[in-house]
């Protein structure tokens, strides 16, 4: 079925209230990850995150669309045509969750998953005023889900607000027997009382840089105003290898990409190798360069280097800060076209969200504000390892103090 | 000058650990002999969204292997994906290790004509491919995968190229299995292929080397081993080979050569200028392994006596002739068997070797034999056997009579013909002849 939005590409029950992005394995319903190369492919099995909603009551609704394998910002890598924004349906609603998060801003469902590789699900969610965390690498099962870069990879949920997403988290986050990155959340998430007065906020100077538009820029600062306000104490700090993330990111994920798209050889899955599209060619050909002998000591095995200073980075500030706040991408939402043909300014898009998908570490993203042209604008709370009590604390206290995440678009 | 051409000669083992399920999966692994896919999940099949999880016995089985082959156990290991594409191997990556194995530094001391070390590169576990069935359907010649074998634990041996002959090539290969079948992780058969072998080989020409180390510019790596047989007359037939091409002043290719059994020679399968590029990276499915001391110390506890060790007991505490005490400690319930035996016998104050000699020779159950069921038996048979100068000679007598021809033979030199002889007497004293002394008499009879 085609809706308006074009959020939804299989509809499994109207009566549900919950929707998969198509990376998630549905036992007896296509999986394409937004692929011709599996049109028609029908899942074996379901994903440990499908398996666990449904124990706990939860009935599947839809399976949404998506940038193919994930790989974009915006949703139009979809094989499966755009996704549109339904707050202005000229932009796009950020990707890869593209359907995810236009689907949940439209309210045709309350909850969906997603999956956030450098930024897949907080871009989404911050250009559709929904909230949505990227957890901690390894709190969340990966098992049954289409991988894209298996070292950042990470099952996410998103809602209309904190409050429900929360709610979700608790539910799937939990150790899995058949993904051993997964650990047991009950002994490592942080516990404890997490008061206003209790809590510092970093906001990393890195992150307030030239070139962030001015609009989100001033929806972050009032933000921090408010938080201020509420007896949450700010702090500045330093991530000094930030810059090297995007990088980084280009390195390792194509590595990781090509490596696990070379299943689709044409041999099982229905459809030739001709079938992928343009996008996952290039992530194909960029990842085999970059690990292929004599090139993997510069490129590679170097990146992965600058990955280890990243993550110390992180490790330094949090000595400092229990959370950072920084806006989650540079602009607010953008045209669909605008950067379709430019790999280079889309991949900038992630420039925000990279480095803590580099280093594993849970975000949290909602939205701050609007621009003059009533599109949404996003923040995230990043914490250390296992620190999404923290953030739900957080996130949950501004949507008491701010009423962004209660507007609609009028559709 | 005289030139010298000394073969320089690494192996590669493959063995298939016994582990009960597969290496990632819960998969049964004892792939032998089933129905084509019905020992598959998603993980094995490579199924969209399937994910890896280590078989935390097929890891403390290959750091026993390490153990007994005397290797350093790494205390930091990982997993790497090793890319090509195949169609028997369903993620287009295998799952093996790289630069950080469980086990590496290790050595194996074989005793031929003299001792030789053979040091043991490194031993590291991976996963087995799925298996290719070449077929004809409805008429059409196809190619059929089967994914039982897919993801089956194995460990890969690799040793120094310290090797330097077909004979030592191939008494390695029987030692390691013996080791193996000790440890009792592998049936270590070849014919199933849950041991696999291939040989690098390569000719040094002495003068040619600026040191006894270096190694030729070339190697010739050969496949299709099946069987220690192969393995011997593959490298033979390669030293032969490379030998007369560098006689020749020509430089041996470097490629990939299969041993074709009906010609008894390798032949070329593939060239192999430049080494293939695998793309290993770390498999960021799996954590990186970290071992404990007190994990391997564990597991070192475990490292039961080894073939060498029982075979040099046998011979120095029991007195068991070497060949004997090789043979027993090669099977490691022939050696329970055998070490019960020796304690019966002591007690009966019988000679252990001839009667180890008996176990060996007659071949006697001894699944169904029990060790002091067996000592009783020869006890008897000894008390019966007719040992009486003058009743043997009668039939010693006879026996000469009926066989001039073998008299003969014996006498124009051929020796062994005595044994036809000491049958006769057998015979005819249905069994109860004492052959020793038999012997005797013969002897003493003939060279009159």
């Amino acid at each position: 079925m085609k809706d308006k939005l074009n959020a939804i590409l299989l509809e499994i029950n109207p009566k549900g209230n919950i929707g998969y992005k198509d990376n998630f394995l549905t036992r007896g319903y296509e999986t394409t990850a937004g692929s011709n190369v599996l049109k028609g492919y029908i899942s074996h099995y379901s994903a440990t995150v499908v398996d666990l909603f449904e124990k706990n009551g939860f009935v599947t609704k839809a399976k949404f669309n998506c940038d193919a394998w994930a790989h974009g910002s915006s949703g139009e890598n979809s094989d499966f045509g755009a996704v549109k924004n339904p707050w202005n349906n000229a932009y796009t609603p950020g990707g890869s969750s593209s359907g995810s998060s236009a689907a949940v801003a439209s309210n045709y469902t309350k909850y969906a998953t997603g999956t956030d590789t450098g930024g897949s699900i907080r871009l989404p969610a911050a250009f559709t005023n929904s909230s949505a965390i990227k957890p901690t690498y390894g709190a969340i099962s990966r098992y049954g889900i289409v991988a894209m870069a298996s070292s950042t990879d990470c099952p996410s949920l998103i809602a209309q607000n904190v409050k429900d997403v929360e709610v979700l988290f608790k539910i799937v986050s939990r150790e899995d027997k058949k993904d051993a990155n997964t650990f047991s959340s009950k002994r490592s998430l942080r516990g404890g009382q997490f008061k206003p007065g209790s809590l510092k906020i970093g906001l990393p100077k890195e992150y307030f840089i030239e070139g962030l538009d001015r609009e989100v820029s001033e929806a972050v600062r009032q933000a921090r105003q408010v938080l201020t306000e509420d007896g949450y104490k700010i702090e500045n700090v330093s991530l000094p290898h930030t810059k090297y993330g995007i990088a980084v990111y280009y390195l390792i994920m194509p590595v990781e990409v090509a490596s696990n798209l070379a299943r689709y050889d044409g041999v099982r899955y229905g459809q030739a190798r001709s079938f992928f599209g343009e996008e996952a060619e290039r992530r194909i050909i960029l990842g085999t360069f970059t690990s292929s002998a004599g090139y993997s000591a510069k490129y590679y095995q170097k990146a992965a280097k600058v990955r280890t200073l990243i993550i110390q980075d992180f490790d330094q500030v949090f000595k400092k800060v229990d959370v950072l706040l920084t806006p989650v991408s540079p602009t607010p939402p953008f045209k669909l076209g605008e950067k379709a043909n430019d790999p280079l300014k889309m991949y900038l898009s992630d420039v925000l969200t990279v480095n803590t998908s580099l280093a594993g570490l849970p975000s949290l993203a909602l939205s701050c504000g609007f621009t003059k042209k009533n599109l949404p604008i996003g923040m995230q709370f990043v914490g250390p390892r296992w620190s999404e009590p923290v953030l739900f604390s957080v996130g949950k206290r501004y949507q008491e103090l701010t009423d962004w995440h209660k507007r609609k678009p009028s559709i | 000058m005289n030139q010298m051409y000394t073969p320089v000669i690494g192996l590669e083992i493959h063995v298939e650990l016994a582990t009960r399920s597969k290496m990632f999966c819960g998969c049964p692994a004892d792939h032998f002999g089933k129905e084509p896919n019905i020992q598959t999940c998603p993980v094995c099949l490579g199924l969209p969204g399937a994910l890896p999880v280590p078989n935390k016995k097929a890891i403390e089985w290959t750091i026993l292997l390490g153990l007994a082959l005397n290797c350093r156990i790494n205390r930091s290991s990982k997993f790497d994906r090793k890319h090509y594409f195949y169609p028997d191997l369903p993620k287009g990556y295998q799952i093996s290790q790289y630069d950080e194995p469980i086990a590496s530094g290790g050595s194996l001391k074989l005793k031929i004509d003299e001792e030789r070390t053979i040091g043991i590169e490194r031993v590291h576990l991976e996963e087995d491919t799925g298996k290719l069935l070449h077929n004809t359907v409805n008429g059409e010649k196809v190619t059929l995968v089967d994914f039982n074998r897919s993801g089956v634990a194995l460990v890969e041996i690799v040793t120094e190229p310290d090797i330097h002959s077909a004979t030592e090539a191939k008494e390695f290969a029987q030692e390691l299995q013996r080791i193996i079948r000790h440890l009792g992780i592998s049936d270590c058969d070849m014919e199933k292929g849950s041991m696999r072998l291939e040989a690098n080989i390569s000719i040094a020409e002495s003068g040619k080397r600026k040191e006894e180390s270096e190694l030729p510019a070339y190697k010739v790596e050969v496949k299709n081993l099946n069987s220690f047989r192969f393995l011997e007359r593959a490298i033979n037939y390669e030293i032969e080979r490379q030998t007369a091409l560098l006689k020749a002043g020509r430089k041996p290719r470097q490629e990939t050569r299969g041993f074709v059994e009906k010609l008894n020679a390798t032949r070329t399968q593939r060239y192999k200028e430049t080494a293939a590029d695998y793309r290993y990276f770390p498999e960021p499915d799996i954590p990186p392994l970290e071992f404990s001391n007190e994990f391997i110390d564990n597991i070192r506890a475990k490292l039961p006596q080894l073939p060498q060790d029982i075979a040099k007991q046998l011979e120095n505490k029991y007195g068991i002739r070497s060949s004997y005490a090789r043979l027993v400690a090669a099977d490691k319930e022939l050696t329970d068997y055998v070490l019960a035996v020796i304690d019966e016998a002591k007690k009966a104050r019988m000679k252990t070797d001839s009667l180890v000699g008996l176990i060996i020779n007659q071949k006697i159950d001894w699944h169904k034999v029990k060790p002091e069921q067996l000592v009783t038996e020869m006890m008897k048979t000894k008390a019966a056997q007719v040992s009486d100068d003058t009743t043997l000679e009668q039939w010693v007598k006879q026996a000469v009579a009926d066989l001039p021809k073998v008299v003969a033979d014996y006498k124009a030199g051929k020796k062994a013909a005595i044994g036809v002889l000491i049958g006769k007497v057998a015979a005819l004293s249905n069994g109860s002849a004492d052959a020793s002394v038999v012997k005797k008499i013969l002897e003493e009879k003939l060279s009159r």
